[in-house]
């Protein structure tokens, strides 16, 4: 088993991964290497051919492939940045030393400096989500169906429901009508659809799909495929209401139910967790609590937008850069950074402050959706930033910086409050 | 002379504005409720010529996968989509192509090209 040390050793070739092997080049890293389980870079942008990728990061609406190949022509023909394919990492220790099979090198052991966890995150399938019946044939999550149309040209069924309308729901209800199949209707449980305004128009409203709020399924049929639901109306307890029952025709079911970060490496790893994340907990510069490990993208919280996965990712590939080389300023203090009032969540939860401060990019989810409300950052009492929104929807991440002079020297906890504004 | 008021979300951005469209005998006399330049805009070309991307997928012939990403060059009348995309599903190329390549010229008569998404190795 042939070991060798790398500056920094990237888990993950998608969208995350790359951007961060490419911060990590550009801040002087002289020895990167890139481990992906696929047959290629790019992660799930390759199987998402739709446009409406990389107007903050690229500047341009790009497809999610285009979006990837960016990524990908950037890093490419680097000698100080190696991408192995076909490699699926095993476990990642604490001693920044990774252990991984490839079907021609076999088992190898490779030596980080440094490591970036991007890995990304999977969907929740039925199981997750419990739905009675039969396991017929006709399932599918939405993300599957997506790779079989899209990448493997296959059809997955020709009359379809989807539970769950999510942007990857919405967009596989377009793509599945113009390859066309019928889409029967789409399904949600929330009172609120959980995708974007513009995919509900574009891909549900242009193609006449009924969108059935407050409902879901409650039973599968066919035993040996799929032929049909049935879908209730749901209380407010998402509990389904008896006698609003009704069946639905059809041959397939996608399911797009929400994603999960895919962390069994980070808790293999004995990394801190966050429990509403599901992903490590990071400080500012996406070190996670085991030193010289760094974690970033949807890894540490499920992003909507690749731009900002490869936002975050560029600042772990910085740091663990800086850190690889052995430059990463002295922190004077630990600082948690806390989600109260609508916040739900907020990535960084934690700022390691240096006597010089520097910009805290905030990354953060809110709990309902909300016209006009006031987001406010304090340190203690102190208020280091407070502006007005117009809207606030859990299914858009909000962003914000705290400049390093407001930053700097505000060692008191954080809070992070976003509240609707009185009217 | 009559006037009638539409709702629409503007599609071109995540924020998804509500635009409240203003019709004087069928013509769009009045955007609001947008809150950039492209929701106007956006707002007349829905009400006279409303336009769309398609994005779809064509077979590879040697390729190192078996289907190659598409992309319209630019939008396309939002009535031809779904015959754009069929017209698409009996294209094959052959491997190798480079992003931006013309897969198909002028799909349909109507000035657009399609083009690649991504670079497609050979075999």
């Amino acid at each position: 088993m042939a070991e060798q040390l790398y500056d920094i050793i990237i888990v993950g070739g998608g969208p995350a991964g790359l951007s961060a092997a490419y911060s990590a080049w550009q801040n002087g890293a002289k020895k990167i290497l890139v481990l992906e389980r696929d047959r290629e870079a790019g992660g799930i942008l390759q199987q998402c051919i739709h446009n409406g990728f990389g107007l903050h990061h690229f500047k341009e609406e790009l497809t999610g492939p285009g979006y990837a190949q960016r990524c990908y022509d950037l890093v490419k023909d680097k000698p100080e940045i190696e991408i192995l394919v076909d490699t699926m990492v095993l476990s990642v220790n604490d001693d920044k030393s990774v252990t991984a099979v490839n079907p021609k090198k076999g088992l190898i052991k490779v030596q980080g400096k440094t490591i970036i966890l991007t890995m990304g995150c999977r969907e929740r399938t039925r199981g997750a989500i419990r739905i009675p019946g039969y396991r017929p044939a006709g399932i599918f999550t939405a993300g599957a169906a997506q790779r079989m149309v899209n990448m493997e040209g296959y059809l997955p069924g020709k009359k379809i429901v989807i539970l769950g309308s999510g942007d990857i729901g919405l967009i596989m209800a377009r793509r599945m009508s113009l390859e066309g199949c019928k889409v029967q209707a789409v399904l949600e449980i929330c009172p609120f659809s959980n995708g974007l305004t513009r995919n509900m128009v574009q891909c549900l409203y242009d193609y006449d799909i009924p969108l059935y709020l407050s409902h879901t399924i409650t039973a599968i049929h066919g035993k040996d495929r799929v032929n049909g639901i049935t879908a209730a109306k749901v209380d407010d307890h998402m509990k389904p209401i008896p006698g609003t029952e009704f069946d639905i025709d059809c041959d397939t079911l996608l399911l797009s139910v929400g994603l999960i970060p895919e962390n069994e490496l980070s808790r293999g790893l004995g990394l801190a967790m966050h429990p509403l994340t599901n992903g490590p907990i990071v400080d500012q510069h996406r070190e996670t609590s085991i030193p010289g490990i760094f974690a970033a993208g949807n890894v540490v919280h499920v992003h909507d937008l690749v731009d900002f996965v490869s936002e975050e990712a560029e600042i772990a590939g910085k740091y663990a850069a800086i850190k690889a080389t052995g430059k990463l300023p002295d922190s004077v203090a630990d600082v948690t950074v806390d989600a109260i009032d609508q916040v739900r969540t907020c990535v960084p939860q934690h700022v390691r402050a240096t006597a010089d401060g520097e910009t805290i990019r905030l990354f953060m989810r809110v709990r309902k959706p909300m016209d006009k409300v006031r987001l406010t950052v304090k340190s203690g009492e102190e208020v280091l930033l407070t502006k007005v929104l117009p809207v606030a929807k859990p299914s858009e991440m909000i962003a914000v910086n705290v400049p390093a002079d407001k930053a700097k020297g505000h060692h008191d906890e954080w809070t992070v409050s976003v509240k609707e504004e009185e009217a | 002379m009559s006037v009638e008021t539409k709702q629409i979300n503007c599609i071109n951005c995540p924020l998804g504005c509500l635009l409240t469209i203003e019709l004087t005998d069928g013509k769009v006399t009045n955007v609001t409720g947008n809150t950039c330049p492209r929701g106007e805009k956006y707002g007349h070309q829905e009400m006279t010529n409303p336009q769309r991307m398609l994005t779809s997928s064509v077979r590879v012939e040697n390729g190192f996968l078996p289907l190659l990403p598409v992309v319209s060059k630019s939008t396309l009348p939002k009535g031809k989509i779904l015959a754009c995309a069929e017209a698409l599903r009996d294209v094959v190329v052959k491997a190798p192509v480079k992003t931006g390549d013309i897969i198909v010229s002028n799909i349909l008569g109507l000035g657009v090209d399609i083009i690649a998404s991504r670079d497609m190795e050979k075999q």
